[in-house]
């Protein structure tokens, strides 16, 4: 097992190799997944403290056509 | 959104299979290079990062064009949401790249063109992230970022070609044996199946970061209407 | 046609009367070269060898320098929304403002070069291909930089940001550039690198307007 890690010597080598590709990986799951969960609940609180059906009717109407469409399309 | 709101748990789910089954044929079934020995395995995590990072500035281009032409918002915050990924796999191709360099070459640096191009293309990635962050509506943002990818995906190979040309003249014998072909079979399957699990990789982040994007969005236009009253 | 040369001059008169223009230029290219041997050590072998290079890496420095003015001025003062309705397409605006641009910065910069490679101790093999490929090579930096001046036109305090973004895209300038002269004076002959510098210039005279005028239309929205 201990002969496994030393990586015929390289150990120094190989694991910081792996380590830095898995923070990079963990690092873009978390922030993604952290700012998705923010925004959701901002925009959860932004509909519930606003009478929802003149609110959305306005955003409907007014809102720049990306979020209306990229909604609908994605 | 709701259709990609169902693949979403399955394309996690798969990403962490293809990982789990990569690192495991790459870290204990594929046999120590009779050259390289163990550092072989750097091999595993450095391909599919250098792969990714030139294919997510690709689709970055490609979703570039069709918001500039077709004016496609989905496109336009593809674009926007793989950038991160993108300079996230860049630097992990380089950082691999040194820890594999350091053991084989003696130097945790050459300026070797491979490198030297893909440090360019890094700088791409920072710029471009740069440029949306720098400019507060969305949708001239997304413009500008676009002309600015387009820009760079004209210039790219132009670089490569560059300096490729500045490696030859200056570089000494110093500089690596290109592994491409000499590449077998039992090195070959893990590298593939981490390219798989990459590439599943960015298409899951990716989607939980358009979907950020699009509630950003509309958060920015509900407090628009907001305060307009 | 006349547009675009009443423009050119137009810039130029306002680079001169602002007093600033070549002057500070000249001025930041001599700093740097400066520098130079002040980090690296007086050695003249060494000096030499590396002359061209950092004669190029300053001049690019340098032409760089005054880039966020090229459109900023007159985004601010909201002549360039008048030259955007002139009957002249914005394309051309643009190239008559990189050329002016080129005037006051490259061709100096051009000019000065062989004196700063002196200064380092430079082959004097070198000093006219140094210029000329410097001649090919600086349109192409003002060129390519015009992007990034008006990508970043509305920004506020873009200046750092313009060179992350232009810096990246100048590097096959440089290196040609570089190759050019360094192969002339071994005797290898410099003529394919003056050959893919011309096909670089041609290139961006081309394609650089297009992008720099959509920037400037969106930013003018």
């Amino acid at each position: 097992m201990a002969t496994y890690f030393e990586m015929g010597g390289y150990a120094w080598f190989v694991w910081p190799a792996y380590a830095f590709s898995a923070a990079i990986m963990v690092g873009l799951v978390v922030t993604s997944l952290t700012a998705l969960r923010r925004d959701r609940k901002i925009l959860d609180a932004l509909e519930a403290a606003n009478p929802r059906r003149a609110m959305r009717r306005e955003a409907a109407a007014a809102a720049t056509a990306n979020s209306e469409e990229a909604t609908s399309d994605a | 959104m709701r259709v990609s709101g169902a693949f979403l748990p399955w394309l996690a789910a798969i990403t962490a299979a293809l990982l789990a089954w990569g690192l495991y044929d790459g870290l204990l079934v594929a046999p120590p290079d009779y050259q390289q020995g163990e550092t072989v395995r750097i091999m595993y995590v450095h391909v599919p990062s250098a792969y990714l990072s030139m294919m997510i500035f690709g689709t970055m281009a490609f979703a570039s064009a069709v918001a500039l032409i077709w004016r496609h918002p989905v496109a336009d915050i593809a674009a926007k949401a793989s950038a991160p990924i993108g300079a996230g796999m860049t630097a992990a191709a380089l950082a691999t790249g040194m820890l594999w360099g350091q053991p084989m070459w003696g130097t945790f640096w050459v300026w070797d063109a491979r490198l030297t191009s893909m440090l360019l293309l890094f700088f791409i990635y920072l710029g471009y992230m740069a440029l949306w962050a720098a400019i507060d509506d969305p949708e001239r943002a997304g413009k500008a970022a676009a002309i600015l990818a387009l820009v760079g995906s004209v210039n790219l190979p132009i670089i490569h070609f560059s300096v490729e040309w500045w490696n030859t003249l200056h570089q000494g014998p110093s500089v690596l044996v290109s592994g491409g072909s000499t590449i077998e079979g039992p090195f070959l399957r893990p590298m593939f199946i981490m390219i798989g699990a990459y590439t599943v990789f960015y298409f899951t982040v990716l989607i939980w970061r358009m979907h950020q994007e699009i509630i950003a969005r509309r958060i920015r236009s509900l407090r628009l209407l907001q305060a307009q009253g | 046609m006349t547009g675009f040369m009443d423009l050119v001059r137009r810039d130029i008169r306002l680079a001169m009367r602002q007093g600033s223009g070549i002057y500070w230029t000249l001025m930041f290219f001599l700093l740097t070269i400066t520098l130079f041997p002040l980090g690296v050590g007086p050695e003249q072998a060494i000096l030499g060898r590396i002359a061209t290079g950092v004669v190029w890496v300053a001049a690019l420095l340098a032409a760089m320098l005054s880039l966020d003015r090229l459109f900023q001025a007159d985004y601010e003062d909201g002549s360039l929304e008048l030259l955007a309705l002139a009957p002249v397409p914005m394309e051309i605006i643009v190239l008559a403002k990189c050329t002016a641009h080129w005037i006051t910065t490259g061709l100096p910069l051009a000019i000065a070069a062989p004196f700063m490679g002196m200064m380092l101790n430079m082959d004097p093999a070198g000093f006219l291909i140094l210029t000329g490929t410097m001649l090919l090579g600086t349109p192409v930096l003002s060129l390519i930089g015009g992007i990034g001046a008006a990508l970043t036109v509305g920004v506020r305090r873009g200046g750092v940001l313009l060179s992350l973004l232009v810096l990246p895209l100048y590097v096959p300038t440089l290196i040609f550039g570089v190759i050019a002269v360094d192969e002339g004076v071994n005797g290898l002959g410099a003529q394919p690198h003056i050959m893919l510098l011309s096909a670089m210039l041609l290139g961006a005279i081309a394609l650089a307007p297009w992008a720099s005028a959509a920037a400037l239309r969106l930013n003018m929205e």
